[in-house]
């Protein structure tokens, strides 16, 4: 299904595969603001992915379009070649989307552990009733998912927190449990939206190390957006630039740093 | 044949234990870590064959007998595994600290040449690779957890299971040689050797062998009937000494079980859920385990507070004595098992207390309050007092003979002699073999009859036998009129207030003594909020004039309990004043591990000390600063110095002889 033709190897050794997700000419409308303008780009299989642009360019719309949560009035959406229909959220999320949300959106009564078990939702097969009861294959279910949120717990090092409920957590914490339930779904593509607002430099840097780590070690497909231009340069294979709804700049760090559009955008232009 | 005849006299090495283990405690746990959540176990029996295939990875790999293999990570039952490995094959383990930074790695890996690394993680194993290039001897690394790992050029590097993978291959043609390495170990032979964390110049590697390992072990499981029941928590630095004999030498002598925590953030967690019966600890966790409760204690509701202080109080009555065995009226006593049903029992659930039958702390002094405090809640909680050179045993404090200012009596087989100046000089089964590579430091520290200077000055108790550390003998002077000056016994007392961080006391050769304070942001800070005291920075709430009050207090009692002291009576302070910076490490003020450097924080604050000499009142002085990035910056400040109350001395210049 893939296009293959397209995959080369990282410096650092990854692969990156063909073409997963196509934007084609995409619009989108609210009412007469236009919040996204004839836009196309794709991801790649295995790649991380940033769009960035100042306040107000349309990020966050465009991550809603790939997640399926807008449907654009113009243009179209192809996942693995094949047009996209309009999707509830629970399709979106059986196709291996899952997302983190630039104001956080945990269940902040519930505990870590039980916050990062809902990313497993689509994983549980027993009813209610037996799940309920607690017995025979709702008992087996869990231990499995369980496992598996374990190793997501290990993995971004919030064993300490487990039995925590999340309103305690501090904020980095807090985006750290959202990217670990994010995880939970096991998913091929990962949307992250901002993931490093609001942090401080370490806090930056634990998580920066966390999506590498996420993209490398499960070869997960990562688009995000982000405000912070070094961490996005450090990290992404290739990167959108946007403004005002228009795309601006589209390729490797290297080139987007020296597209001249982009660093008008960023630093703005004398109009005399 | 060999294998009938091992009696206790057989057991010369730690793999010779652990196949005695793995024969006559087979089933019994062996090993238990937390990882994913679960506390996953290994018996005697399955850790004596993951050893033995790591052994056997190890020859496979190439290591000869008598080559180092450094081990750097923190506590996980493989690295243990790898300690009793690399012995089996008669290589020498040599744990280092994992929060090392790589300068410091790079001496310590050059100095004992280590041919091989196993490391815990990444984050360890590229601290080795960005040093390798000053490591001439450096061949391979071994590394535990594959995360991160898979893009690392791995011809030097290795995955410790595929180590572990190709010796049960090889597991035919190597098992002979093995063996026969094995059958080489005596009690001579070396069992590991340590590094001294190096408060003075550069560390020195402390080789300890299997007598001096199994030895002390032996001797102090019997000293406290440690048994096959016992559990462990570990979770102190694989490189120190301590950590060495309970979770190696005394869990092999005795074949109790060692918990490793799932990692560094959960072990009140992992403590709580395991409930040691053996436990060993700093005093800087009993005392911020003291300080959780007692906040929390603050927001419970009235009934149970009262309930908590009341029950509290009546330990601190009879709780010690109960331990203790001394006589105790019956009302008392019964009044004591209703508060551990209502109170100490749950108590110390909360804390993972709850099955302690042996504690000890030692490193630091313990505050008398928080020692009392745990005592009277029933838990059997002991000094001792030891050192890497020693095998740690040189003092432990016998059951029912248990107190705050002195450690104990000298461990079973351990001779102690108190030189002229004080100094405490020991000799033992435990005294280490050597520093490596050093002889020179070997001949100064340790005599040709095997007494070993400790370093420490103190004197043993009339009456009771047990031995009362003064400070380290080098700071120990004499006052103008010859009385002794002992700057940390006083200072230790300073510390023991909590809102007191550290303390530098100066009067050698002078005619009194005169002290510098550094409050402790946290509990000062609280205490300013709860009295709706205002301030900006460190160095307002330092100089606040209700700060400088309550000190002189604390100031004014420690005097007192130092006037009762015959032999120190002449360190009392007269005048103090509180600095407006915190000592740091990074001034040089304070070595890595907190403890100040006299001479340093002398010279620098000479202006402060004249000025407290010379009766002004206050001082206006300027401090260089070095900031976490390496710059630097001065800060100003006009410091006001405190008159302190000194209390006589009726007996002060007859001991002074």
């Amino acid at each position: 299904m893939l296009d293959n033709s397209l995959s080369y190897v990282t410096e650092d050794g990854r692969t990156i595969g063909g073409v997963v997700m196509e934007m084609k000419n995409i619009t989108l409308r609210f009412g007469g603001v236009v919040a996204i303008k004839d836009i196309s780009f794709d991801i790649r299989e295995g790649e991380i992915r940033a769009i960035i642009g100042p306040n107000g360019a349309g990020k966050s719309s465009m991550l809603n379009v790939i997640s399926g949560f807008y449907v654009p009035q113009e243009g179209e959406v192809l996942f693995h070649g094949k047009k996209r229909p309009q999707m509830r959220p629970y399709e979106v999320a059986r196709q291996g989307i899952a997302r983190t949300f630039q104001n956080i959106a945990l269940f902040e009564g519930m505990s870590v552990l039980d916050n990062v078990m809902t990313g497993r939702l689509n994983y549980m097969k027993t009813g209610l009733f037996s799940q309920a009861l607690w017995k025979g294959k709702a008992e087996k279910e869990e231990t499995e998912n369980r496992e598996v949120v374990e190793r997501i717990i290990d993995f971004l090092e919030i064993q300490h927190i487990r039995k925590t409920p999340v309103s305690r957590l501090p904020y980095g914490l807090k985006k750290r449990v959202e990217l670990a339930r994010a995880l939970a779904a096991e998913p091929k593509l990962l949307l992250l939206d901002e993931p490093m607002a609001g942090m401080n430099v370490e806090e930056k840097e634990d998580m920066s190390r966390f999506i590498l780590d996420v993209n490398d070690e499960f070869g997960t497909t990562i688009a995000l957006i982000e405000h912070d231009m070094g961490v996005v340069m450090d990290l992404s294979d290739r990167v959108v630039v946007m403004d005002y709804g228009k795309k601006i700049g589209d390729g490797t760090p290297d080139e987007v740093r020296n597209n001249q559009d982009v660093i008008d955008a960023y630093l703005g232009v004398s109009h005399d | 044949m060999a294998q009938m005849q091992m009696g206790a006299e057989g057991m010369q090495s730690l793999p010779a234990l652990l196949q005695r283990n793995a024969a006559q405690f087979a089933d019994a746990p062996a090993y238990r870590e937390k990882e994913f959540g679960i506390w996953q176990c290994w018996t005697w029996a399955e850790a004596a064959k993951e050893i033995e295939a790591l052994a056997l990875g190890l020859i496979n790999l190439g290591v000869n007998e008598g080559d180092f293999v450094a081990i750097i990570g923190r506590n996980r039952p493989y690295l243990y595994w790898s300690m009793v490995a690399a012995q089996a094959v008669g290589a020498v383990p040599v744990p280092l600290y994992q929060d090392a930074v790589a300068e410091e790695m790079a001496y310590v890996l050059g100095h004992c040449g280590a041919r091989f690394v196993i490391v815990g993680d990444q984050e360890q194993a590229d601290k080795v690779i960005e040093i390798q290039d000053q490591l001439h001897q450096f061949e391979h690394m071994i590394y535990l957890d594959p995360r991160g790992m898979r893009k690392y050029d791995h011809t030097q590097l290795h995955e410790f299971s595929h180590i572990q993978d190709q010796g049960r291959a090889a597991r035919d043609e190597l098992t002979g040689e093995l063996q026969a390495r094995q059958a080489k170990l005596t009690y001579d032979s070396t069992c590991v050797m340590l590094y001294t964390s190096g408060t003075t110049g550069k560390p020195k590697g402390v080789v300890l062998s299997n007598r001096n390992v199994i030895q002390s072990a032996k001797n102090s499981a019997e000293f406290d009937h440690l048994t096959l029941g016992e559990n462990i928590l570990s979770y102190l630095p694989m490189a120190w000494v301590g950590d060495f004999i309970f979770s190696i030498g005394q869990a092999y002598w005795c074949g109790f079980c060692v918990n490793c925590p799932e990692s560094a953030d959960t072990m009140m967690t992992d403590l709580r859920e395991i409930g040691p019966t053996y436990f060993f600890a700093p005093p800087r966790v009993f005392e911020g385990q003291l300080t959780n409760v007692m906040i929390r204690m603050e927001d419970a509701g009235a009934l149970k507070r009262k309930m908590f202080h009341h029950f509290l109080a009546h330990a601190k009555k009879v709780g010690g004595d109960i331990l203790d065995g001394k006589p105790v009226g019956l009302m008392d006593r019964l009044k004591y098992a209703l508060g551990n049903v209502l109170v100490y029992g749950p108590l110390k659930d909360t804390l993972g207390y709850g099955r302690i039958r042996v504690g000890y702390t030692a490193g630091e002094a313990i505050g008398p309050e928080i020692f009392d405090f745990y005592r009277s809640l029933g838990i059997n909680l002991k000094q001792l007092y030891g050192q890497t050179e020693a095998t740690v045993f040189i003092t432990v404090q016998p059951d029912g003979e248990v107190r705050a200012d002195t450690v104990g009596v000298p461990a079973p087989e351990v001779e102690i002699k108190i030189g002229d100046n004080g100094e405490i000089y020991y000799r033992s089964p435990g005294t280490f073999v050597e520093y490596f590579n050093n002889p020179d430091s070997t001949a100064s520290t340790k005599d040709p009859e095997g007494w070993v200077a400790t370093g420490d000055a103190g004197f043993f108790e009339e009456g009771s036998g047990h031995l009362r550390i003064i400070d380290r003998a080098k700071d120990v002077g004499k006052m103008a009129d010859g009385a002794m000056f002992a700057p940390k016994y006083v200072e230790n007392k300073l510390k023991f207030y909590p809102d007191i961080l550290e303390a530098v006391l100066f009067g050698n050769g002078k005619d009194r003594c005169v002290a510098f304070i550094n409050i402790d942001l946290t509990a000062v800070g609280n205490w300013a909020e709860r009295n709706n005291i205002a301030y900006a920075s460190y160095q307002e709430l330092a100089g606040h004039p209700q700060v400088l009050e309550s000190l002189r207090e604390h100031v004014t009692a420690v005097n007192q309990s130092v006037a009762e002291d015959p032999m120190l009576s002449g360190c009392q302070i007269h005048r103090f004043v509180v600095l407006h910076k915190e000592l740091d490490a990074d001034d040089g003020e304070m070595t890595r591990t907190r403890k100040v450097r006299r001479r340093i924080v002398e010279e620098k604050f000479d202006d402060i000390i004249t000025a407290l000499y010379d009766g002004s009142e206050q001082v206006s002085t300027v401090t260089e600063v070095t900031y976490e990035d390496g710059r630097k910056g001065s800060i100003s400040a006009t410091l006001t110095i405190v008159d302190a109350d000194v209390k006589p001395a009726a007996v002060h210049k007859v001991a002074a002889e």
